[in-house]
């Protein structure tokens, strides 16, 4: 088993251990938000952090709205912010 | 599409107890739960660490578990009740990589769905950095990440003080732990305390690291705005009774519950009878063997009121040999009488608890016309109003219909409460009826359009 | 206290168009409702002004005049409840069902709509994400789309700023006459006086109008709606499947469904639909949601992966004919129906409201009401 997942944001290189959620990597590496609102234009991350407020939406592997506090990551994995356009 | 005897959802203390009861009196069981492994909100752990180092109980409960077959990572979407109930279930994200059945049947269903931080709207709460005391836990203690390093724990009920600990323990730095109600209110309540005196010791335990952390703990304070550009920079405290504010500068992380909400949507899918719970929570309404009004649901742990769990875990195993009772097994009833006794013990003591945390009486007051109360669809407290005062919304569902809170992606779960409120105007205890359409959600949970389309016929 | 000229039984949009237009005309207005504000089929539909779908006849005369009245008499408050002509794509799949749509076009142009035929290739102008598999399409540039709770909410709303009285949670059980005459309605929160009384309880007019001793055969027809996440702009038109028009003509008991699909202000996307009769049943139905799901994905494969929020279920007020319940009922003299419109009531209540407040007013209207005359089931009855 491997004790660092790398994954990529927006492009970034991020390091994250195992079993961690895609959330948790993001906030760990020190991004706070990673989504926009529709209307307000407002900056949106974890809010709940359980899956129940789906404020923390993210486009993983080219699949868009999943929810960042529960989807593990894994080697290879591209995340990118949806800018909610 | 596979049948069970008994399916459970939710994989907290009540529905792991329920699963190893019903399991344990020879029933064919099926546990269905969002996480990917079990012990819910209550028993998170790093993902490399086994049960056992958990303690004993989840430890115990996982070694009952074995002949149960376990649904991990997914969520249902649909509840179909009947003679034999239908679940639907979808995977929660799309990287799920055992799939479950799409529909489970079964006769009996014990639902114990759990609870998530109640939340009321603060200006600038929706900030990034602003988070459910609930999430905070999650990313510290399951995760291992730090989401601030100079926080604020803030809102009222005794579980900001384990967050605040786990946060100190973890290196944050807590500036201020505050709690909108006193510590008096809780020695008011002899009762409470003495129904589960173990409850004391825990309380001497936070005394004591609090101290060691040097956490200030503020009682009567509430976070009256929350301040920042892109994210949290500064919290503005005030006293409940005194106007005047107090600024804490340099926060980065803001920690926010107010109790908990349970989550309703599959009770309320079943047809089950709910109430409003002292806290003016919607709950399930469950007899003494924690049966609902629909024949063969069942109802155990936060849904029923929110009490903590070792009440769930009373509830979940009461409920598990009730399953099986009621399908025609011979279970230990002097076992049973006890666990009777206990949830009516801890139902005395969530009584006490909840007297002790009521919410504000003036939170309303406090907030901005421009707060935003749904974070989804970004409705705000004026829009809520307009709705009411010139659209004539007198009630929780034509607000929601004419303003929009509750529309969102979320479908109400963060702010039905708050909405509810701020429709009903102060001074008001929520009915059922002005719960019930902010926690019915005819699709559970998001599903794709492809799975419905594909959905198992019957 | 004074009798009001006009006491209207239910606040939905029938309800509150006809409030509105009659306090516009000078009389006062009481309105008494057993929910809330739109609590009934408006809060559970669509918000369509369509004349796409509609067969040459009576229902399609009225809803040109209500088109009218939407865009003049109401036209300037339309962004109070979201007013957008959005236009409406009816698209064939097969050649017969292209050929039946365009013999449909055809009368519905001799009746004053405007109609274009597409041509495979120039759909993809119009809807980009539609899918190329489609042999046909007609556009109707005069479809239009409201949000119907707010038209309901802010029509009483004006209507209250004239002067009338809304009086929600308040229901009719039973009718006060003087003879034959109706005098008022009594209701669990006692009794209320009008001029005359005006029946606009929607799916529920049937059983009011039986309180009244008089038969008008409304009855629930069941229909579920799929709502989306909020989605960028996909869907710019209504754009529905040319079966559509057969189903909601259609009189069967069974589930049928039909495609239609719209986007809507606040991103979501709108998916219908579904017609079946069950009475009030409110439960969900699987089989409902995964047809009218897979549907939508032949006309939009590219939603497949869109999530749906949330569903919901109302219950159109649907008479054997599919033509509302308009005018004076001469069996219970001061009792006036505006009910039974089927899917169609929010487009129609415009119009509705217009003629019927003309007639009250004892003026000419501006549409013949004869073919909406209540009474007109007991006379197919007896011949």
């Amino acid at each position: 088993m491997t004790t660092i997942v790398t994954l990529t944001f927006d492009g970034q290189p991020l390091t994250a251990s195992p079993g961690q959620s895609v959330g948790a990597a993001l906030t760990d590496a020190g991004v706070r938000s990673w989504r926009t609102t529709r209307r307000g234009g407002r900056p949106r991350g974890l809010f709940c952090g359980i899956g129940v407020c789906f404020d923390c939406l993210i486009t993983v592997d080219d699949v868009a709205d999943q929810r960042a506090c529960l989807v593990p990551v894994r080697d290879g994995m591209v995340v990118r912010s949806d800018s909610d356009e | 599409m596979s049948r069970y005897d008994v399916i459970v959802v939710g994989g907290g203390p009540s529905g792991l107890a329920a699963a190893a009861a019903a399991s344990g009196n020879g029933l064919r069981v099926a546990l269905v739960d969002a996480s990917s492994q079990i012990g819910g909100q209550y028993w998170r752990r790093p993902s490399d660490q086994a049960a056992a180092q958990q303690g004993t109980t989840l430890e115990s409960l996982r070694r009952r578990l074995i002949d149960v077959d376990h649904y991990p990572e997914h969520q249902v979407w649909l509840l179909e009740p009947g003679g034999e109930h239908s679940l639907h279930l979808a995977p929660v994200h799309e990287s799920v990589r055992t799939a479950a059945p799409p529909v489970l049947r079964a006769r009996s269903l014990i639902l114990c769905p759990g609870a998530y931080d109640r939340q009321l709207p603060i200006p600038g709460w929706d900030l990034p950095g602003v988070m459910a005391a609930g999430g905070v836990q999650a990313l510290v203690k399951a995760h291992g990440v730090l989401p601030g390093r100079r926080a604020v724990v803030a809102g009222t009920w005794p579980f900001l003080l384990p967050v605040a600990r786990q946060l100190a323990e973890a290196g944050a730095e807590v500036v201020a732990v505050c709690d909108a109600n006193s510590l008096a209110g809780w020695l008011r309540t002899p009762l409470g305390a003495m129904a589960v005196p173990a409850k004391m010791g825990e309380a001497v335990s936070y005394a004591a690291a609090f101290a060691r952390h040097r956490i200030p703990f503020r009682t009567r304070t509430i976070v009256a705005s929350i301040e920042g550009g892109d994210k949290v920079d500064a919290v503005r405290l005030r006293k409940v009774d005194r106007a005047g504010t107090e600024t804490l500068d340099g926060i980065d992380l803001v920690a926010l519950g107010w109790g908990f909400t349970p989550s309703l949507e599959l009770i309320l899918a079943a047809g089950a009878a709910t109430r409003v719970d002292l806290d003016e929570s919607l709950v399930a309404v469950v007899d003494s063997w924690q049966r609902t009004d629909v024949a063969g649901v069942y109802v155990a742990g936060e849904a029923t009121g929110v009490g903590g769990a070792l009440l769930a875990l009373a509830e979940g195993e009461l409920a598990g040999l009730a399953a099986a009772r009621d399908q025609g097994r011979s279970v230990d009833r002097g076992r049973a009488g006890r666990l009777q006794r206990q949830v009516r013990r801890g139902r005395a003591f969530a009584t006490a608890m909840h007297r002790a945390h009521p919410l504000p009486p003036d939170w309303q007051d406090w907030l901005e016309p421009d707060t935003t109360v749904c974070r989804c669809e970004e409705v705000t407290v004026q829009d809520i109003r307009d709705a009411c005062q010139s659209l004539g919304a007198v009630d929780a569902r034509t607000a929601k219909l004419l303003a929009r809170p509750g529309m969102g992606w979320c479908q109400g779960r963060v702010c039905g409460f708050a909405s509810a409120k701020l429709a009903q105007g102060k001074g008001k205890r929520l009915a059922v009826n002005d719960l019930a359409p902010m926690s019915k959600r005819s699709i559970a949970m998001p599903v794709s359009l492809e799975r419905l389309a594909t959905d198992e016929a019957h | 206290m004074t009798t009001p000229d006009v006491l209207i039984i239910g606040a939905g949009a029938l309800g509150a168009a006809t409030a509105w237009f009659a306090t516009r005309a000078g009389l006062s207005v009481e309105v008494v409702e057993q929910g809330q504000v739109a609590s009934g089929t408006t809060s559970s539909c669509e918000g369509n002004l369509l004349v796409s779908d509609k067969e040459a006849g009576p229902e399609l005369d009225l809803a040109l005049l209500s088109l009218a009245a939407w865009r003049e008499e109401l036209g300037e408050h339309g962004s109070l409840w979201e007013f957008e002509q959005k236009g409406g794509l009816v698209v064939s799949s097969t050649v017969d069902s292209a050929a039946g749509l365009a013999q449909l076009a055809e009368r519905q142009r001799i009746a004053g709509v405007e109609v274009l035929d597409l041509a495979p290739e120039a759909i993809p102008d119009y809807e980009p994400h539609l899918t190329r598999e489609l042999s046909g399409a007609a556009f109707y540039p005069q479809d239009c789309q409201v949000q119907p709770m707010l038209v309901a909410a802010h029509l009483l709303r004006m209507a209250r700023e004239r002067g009338a009285e809304v009086r929600t949670g308040t229901r009719v059980v039973g009718f006060l006459r003087d003879g034959d005459r109706i005098l008022g309605v009594r209701t669990d929160r006692g009794d209320r006086y009008g001029g005359c009384v005006v029946n606009a309880a929607g799916t529920w007019a049937g059983e009011v109008a039986a309180l009244a001793g008089v038969e008008v055969p409304i009855l629930p027809r069941r229909g579920f709606i799929l709502v989306t996440q909020p989605l960028p702009p996909t869907v710019f038109h209504k754009v529905y499947a040319g079966e559509y028009v057969a189903s909601t003509q259609s009189s069967g008991e069974g589930l049928q469904t039909s495609t239609v699909v719209e986007g809507t202000q606040a991103g979501t996307i709108l998916i219908g639909s579904s017609r079946e009769r069950v009475g009030f049943d409110r439960s969900v139905s699987p089989r409902a949601l995964r047809e009218i799901a897979a549907k939508a994905l032949v006309l939009y494969p590219s939603l497949s992966r869109a999530k749906v929020m949330r569903s919901y279920l109302g219950f159109r007020p649907y008479c054997p004919d599919h033509l509302p319940v308009i005018g004076p009922d001469p069996r219970a003299p001061g009792l006036w129906h505006a009910a039974g419109h089927e899917g169609a009531g929010i487009g129609l209540s415009a119009g509705t409201a217009k003629i019927l407040v003309q007639a009250l007013l004892g003026e000419a209207t501006d549409l013949d009401i004869s073919p909406f005359a209540p009474e007109r089931f007991a006379m197919m009855e007896a011949s």
